[in-house]
């Protein structure tokens, strides 16, 4: 088994897992799907600084380190990621105490989708 | 005065009469003018300098990269403008000031029109022509504004709505053209591009740029067949019709044809497309201003046909036509605003613009009737007048001009256009003024006070001046003709004169002002003819259109918006899916240039145990509790990953944020149902399956080949692993990466996190208001609340740990610069600290023992790093550079003090904010006021309270 396969079918499985429950027709299993499709794109946006084992981007006395650019830009994703989670659970919950189903769709759009 | 000033006086005096709105409305006049008169006079002192055939320039930097500044120049063609601009807007405001009504809001027009004055200033003085294109918008923007300042009026609004759709539609186009002209040229400074006639004529861009630039022209201009807005736009308040619509906004198109005259002009294109448009719009114009019975739409349908003559004019091509067109809009402005002033007057004073209901007006108003009449027949081309002059001016040069090879077409058209210009200003002359009295006004009319008469008097005054001594204008125009043909021809020797003598142009005058009285008195048998000919209105034809664009686009949108989210994201994915597809299929792959990397056991154990917590999660995502638990290990898996391929940092962040996702989840889902039922059909499943299944192929397949390969061109991350301890004094690049090379970024994404958990705030705020708050009261809890609400072992254990998770907070912040740490983790272990208290001890007991609400730490982060960010302006540094030094407190180690470290304090402040924020935001939606607020932590509740397993329809109190 290479690395590489497994990180790039991990990513892949994510994604497919993701998309299928973003397409399902309740708030809550689609706030898992994007959950899963945020972490496909981080590693994936982290796998763009190619995947290297043991040389993490701490200046020290070694010569190799691994790509910090994708690191970084990661790092905030994440960060960013969890507060627009919160606001699209934030706006479930309303659209649930509000309208008393969690389904995603207008209903009158329900029909023809 | 600087041209900047001149230029930003409007703008900054914009705000005046704004505020002073209730100061009333002599002061809100009077700042305006005063305003307007400091500008004023500011242009004037730099008549000398122009005089003396000199440009004016200054100018400032803005985006080098993209060819932009804020490059101002004066010379005779701006100053001339800026003089139209600026003088009559003086007349125009204190002509205003006694036109409006007490129900008016003074404040607000002399706003507008302060602004609107500044985008035109802003316009003639441009150098650069993408500076020039923000004022021209501006000047869309301002008018819209102005032309529907009576809201209350549908035509006003229409009218708007029109002008600004026209105008704007011409803005767009002519930024288009400004930007080809200026790749042409290689610079968007004016100086440069009227250097490069040669090269802009030689080019094959030259006839899309002329296109897309006389699109602009000519909407802005009101030129055929672009014309119909203006008359509409006359719903405006007569100051606003006199003042855009025929001495600035309509001229700001005339302008910058006769700025661009000598790089644009001259070729064939040049000849037909602009010639001809003007020639149709002035004769067509005339026509229809003929038949016009509403005072100002026959002014504008005038103004129309006038601005179709100096077109026309700019379009010969010659400096000649040049000359007579700077003359005419002279001539034009002085004339034209002092009428419009007049039927501002005779619509103030007789409650109608009706000319049918007028006449006889003579005796009543006799100041009026000799204003109106002196600049009507300028307008006529009558001698003595300067309407004459220009107008026969005009007259020689189509006498000259061959047209499709015709030499009686321009000619010919010319005098018709005249004809029916002399006509309708002697309609204009005698059915309002003339005739007997009548006794059937809407009110009674007399002569307004000075405050009216006085500013179109002025102009009067101008027109008798000029009309008899035209040797008074004759050199100013030629400075003004001179700068405006630049290098490209030679200014005409030709003296203003009235008397030429017998030349070909005086008998065509004669032909059109003898036509214009026929035409006078064969009125009511033409305006038969004229009624009975159907003719396409253009006003339908516009609305007809924009209709039809509307349910284009309503076509279009509805069944791809029809409210059903699934479809929108299964529509995106699939486009993604296809276009990578396309992609794929088009380019090529180069081979693969990295050796792939062995996996032992205990990796290929690792992916196990995400592929199978990703997978069950599909499978089980009805059970939400247990789908919670799922995530929860996909994201451990990710953490453990991202530690294993060297990213210490981001799985400290990943599994902290983890944390408070998971209570945030789980939150949330004390409101909503616990399962998911099921709903969608068989088909519908394997449908989605499929474009599931194809997204995560393509994800897959675009992962593994990059993986394989290296990147194309060297990262640009070479140059943050060599300077990060040289340039940012840290060891760890990741975070040096963060709070310094690209900290802007940063500071941008901690703004956004705090904006997010004000909306989540402001959501719960929304939610608690509203009807939502009876039926959360009334909610009944679907499983039995547990008996001990803040148990003590869990108590005991969040409070002793606090501390600790507080140091370790601080340890990871302080070395974040030099080992896996800083501000983002740090305050997501704070963050969970927090929580804890919160979850054991309940939201009361941590309430009351906040010290500082969230909103504030939120801000004070925002605050410390933007202050620091600006803190190296005082050392004459871009924002944010940082700097450090070394510094050693015996007996502590050698350590170091960066503004990073500052910076790094402002996200852990925002990121700690933001996060708490938000979940006290989810909580508080669980709590009431009824609830009894336990000051004691352990609260044990034996009852059970809130479950009744007998009755779960009867509603209970609930703990959190």
């Amino acid at each position: 088994m290479e690395l590489e396969l497994l990180v790039a079918s991990a990513i892949g499985i994510l994604t497919a897992a993701g998309m299928y429950l973003v397409l399902r027709l309740r708030t809550f299993p689609v706030i898992m799907g994007v959950s899963l499709l945020t972490y496909a794109v981080n590693v994936f946006l982290f796998a763009s600084g190619r995947l290297t084992i043991a040389a993490p981007p701490i200046l020290s006395d070694t010569v190799q380190y691994t790509d910090p650019l994708p690191q970084a830009l990661v790092l905030t994703a994440i960060v960013i990621s969890f507060g627009m989670t919160a606001v699209i659970v934030m706006i479930a919950l309303g659209a649930y105490l509000g309208g008393s189903n969690d389904k995603v769709n207008d209903p009158d759009a329900e029909e023809q989708s | 005065m600087s041209l900047f000033l001149i230029v930003a006086l409007p703008f900054l005096g914009a705000f005046l009469p704004g505020i002073m709105n209730n100061a009333g409305r002599q002061t809100c006049a009077g700042v305006t003018f005063t305003v307007t008169l400091a500008a004023f006079v500011g242009l004037l002192s730099n008549l000398p300098t122009v005089l003396a055939g000199e440009v004016v320039t200054t100018g400032i930097n803005w985006m080098p990269s993209l060819g932009m500044n804020v490059n101002l120049m004066l010379d005779g063609l701006g100053f001339f403008f800026a003089l139209l601009i600026l003088g009559i807007g003086l007349l125009i405001i204190t002509y205003a000031r006694f036109y409006l009504s007490r129900d008016d809001n003074m404040g607000e027009f002399f706003t507008y029109l302060l602004l609107f004055q500044g985008a035109m200033v802003g316009i003639v003085l441009s150098d650069n022509i993408l500076l020039l294109l923000v004022f021209w918008e501006l000047t869309s923007l301002s008018s819209f504004l102005l032309i529907g300042y009576w809201k209350h009026l549908p035509e006003g609004r229409q009218g708007a709505r029109m002008a600004l759709t026209v105008t704007g539609m011409g803005g767009l186009a002519l930024i288009g053209g400004m930007l080809l002209l200026g790749n042409i040229a290689g610079s968007y400074d004016l100086s440069v591009i009227l250097q490069k006639g040669e090269i802009i004529q030689a080019s094959p861009l030259y006839v899309p740029a002329l296109l897309l630039i006389l699109l602009g022209c000519f909407t802005k201009s009101a030129q055929f067949p672009f014309h119909f807005w203006l008359p509409h736009a006359m719903a405006a308040p007569t100051p606003v019709s006199a003042y855009l619509h025929s001495a600035t906004m309509v001229k700001a198109g005339i302008f910058l044809m006769a700025r661009l005259w000598p790089v644009l002009s001259g070729t064939p294109e040049w000849v037909i497309i602009v010639t001809s448009a003007g020639l149709i719009t002035m004769v067509l114009g005339a026509v229809i201003a003929l038949f016009k019975h509403d005072l100002k739409a026959l002014l504008a349908f005038s103004t129309v046909s006038h601005l179709g003559l100096i077109t026309m004019l700019l379009g010969t091509g010659t400096a000649f036509g040049a000359m007579a067109a700077v003359f005419h809009i002279l001539n034009h402005a002085t004339f034209k605003a002092a009428l419009f002033m007049s039927a501002g007057i005779i619509d103030h004073e007789t409650n109608t613009r009706d000319i049918r209901r007028l006449g006889g007006l003579r005796h009543l108003m006799p100041v009026t009737f000799a204003i109106a009449t002196i600049a009507a027949l300028s307008m006529a081309g009558i001698p003595l007048l300067n309407g004459f002059l220009s107008k026969e001016m005009m007259l020689e040069e189509a006498h000259h001009t061959i047209l499709f090879g015709s030499l009686w077409l321009v000619p010919g058209l010319a005098v018709l256009g005249s004809l029916f210009s002399a006509a309708y200003c002697f309609r204009l002359i005698s059915h309002t003024f003339l005739g007997p009295k009548r006794d059937d006004y809407p009110a009674a009319p007399h002569d307004p006070g000075f405050g009216m008469w006085g500013p179109p008097a002025l102009l009067v005054v101008l027109v008798v001046m000029i009309g008899c001594a035209p040797f008074l204008a004759e050199p100013f125009v030629k400075i003004v003709t001179a700068s405006l043909l630049g290098e490209a021809a030679e200014v005409p020797e030709a003296h203003f004169k009235i008397w030429h003598g017998l030349v070909p142009a005086l008998f065509m005058s004669i032909a059109a002002v003898v036509g214009g009285l026929i035409a006078l008195f064969l009125f009511k048998p033409l305006l038969r003819l004229w009624d009975a000919t159907p003719r396409p209105e253009a006003k339908t034809i516009f609305e007809g259109l924009i209709e039809a664009i509307v349910s284009l686009t309503r076509a279009i949108m509805h069944p791809l918006h029809n409210g059903s989210f699934s479809r929108y994201a299964a529509i995106a994915a699939v486009t993604m899916v296809a276009m990578g597809y396309h992609a794929w299929m088009t380019g090529t792959v180069g081979p693969a240039t990295r050796a792939p990397q062995s996996a032992g056991p205990v990796e290929i154990a690792g992916w196990g145990m995400l592929v199978t917590a990703t997978v069950g999660l599909v499978f089980l995502h009805r059970n939400r509790l247990l789908s919670l638990i799922l995530i929860g290990i996909v994201g451990l898996m990710v953490s453990v990953g991202f530690v294993f391929f060297s990213a210490p940092d981001l799985a400290m962040t990943q599994i902290t944020v983890e944390v408070v996702t998971i209570i945030l989840l789980l939150l949330a889902l004390n409101f909503l149902p616990n399962r998911t039922p099921i709903e969608s059909s068989v088909l519908r499943r394997v449908r989605d399956g499929g474009i599931a299944v194809a997204s995560g192929l393509a994800t897959f397949g675009m992962a593994y080949h990059f993986l394989l390969r290296d990147a194309v061109a060297t990262p640009i991350s070479e140059f943050h692993l060599a300077n990060s301890y040289k340039g940012g004094g840290g060891n760890n690049v990741v975070n040096v990466i963060l709070v310094d090379f690209r900290g802007f970024d940063t500071f941008g994404e901690i703004i956004v996190l705090g904006i997010a958990a004000l909306l989540i705030f402001a959501l719960t705020e929304a939610l608690l208001d509203g009807p939502v708050r009876a039926r959360l009261l009334n909610r009944t809890p679907d499983q039995p609340r547990a008996g001990d609400m803040h148990p003590m072992m869990m108590v005991v254990l969040t409070r002793v740990l606090m501390p600790v998770v507080m140091l370790v907070g601080f340890y990871v912040f302080m070395r974040g610069h030099n080992e896996p740490g800083g501000g983002f983790i740090a305050g997501l272990i704070v963050s969970i600290g927090v929580v804890m208290q919160y979850m054991a001890s309940g939201f009361s007991w941590a309430t009351t023992r906040l010290r500082y609400p969230y909103h504030g730490v939120i801000g004070a982060g925002v605050l410390i790093a933007g202050l620091t960010g600006i803190g190296s302006w005082f050392v004459g540094k871009p924002f944010l550079t940082s700097d450090f030094a070394y510094v050693r407190i015996p007996p502590f180690e050698k350590f170091e003090l960066a503004t990073a470290a500052l910076f790094d304090l402002g996200v852990f402040l925002a990121v700690v904010g933001a996060v708490m924020l938000s979940l006290e935001s989810f909580s508080r939606l669980a709590r009431r006021t009824d609830m009894q607020d336990s000051e004691h932590p352990m609260d044990i509740d034996p009852s059970r309270k809130g479950y009744d397993p007998a009755d779960p329809g009867n509603p209970k109190r609930e703990g959190v």
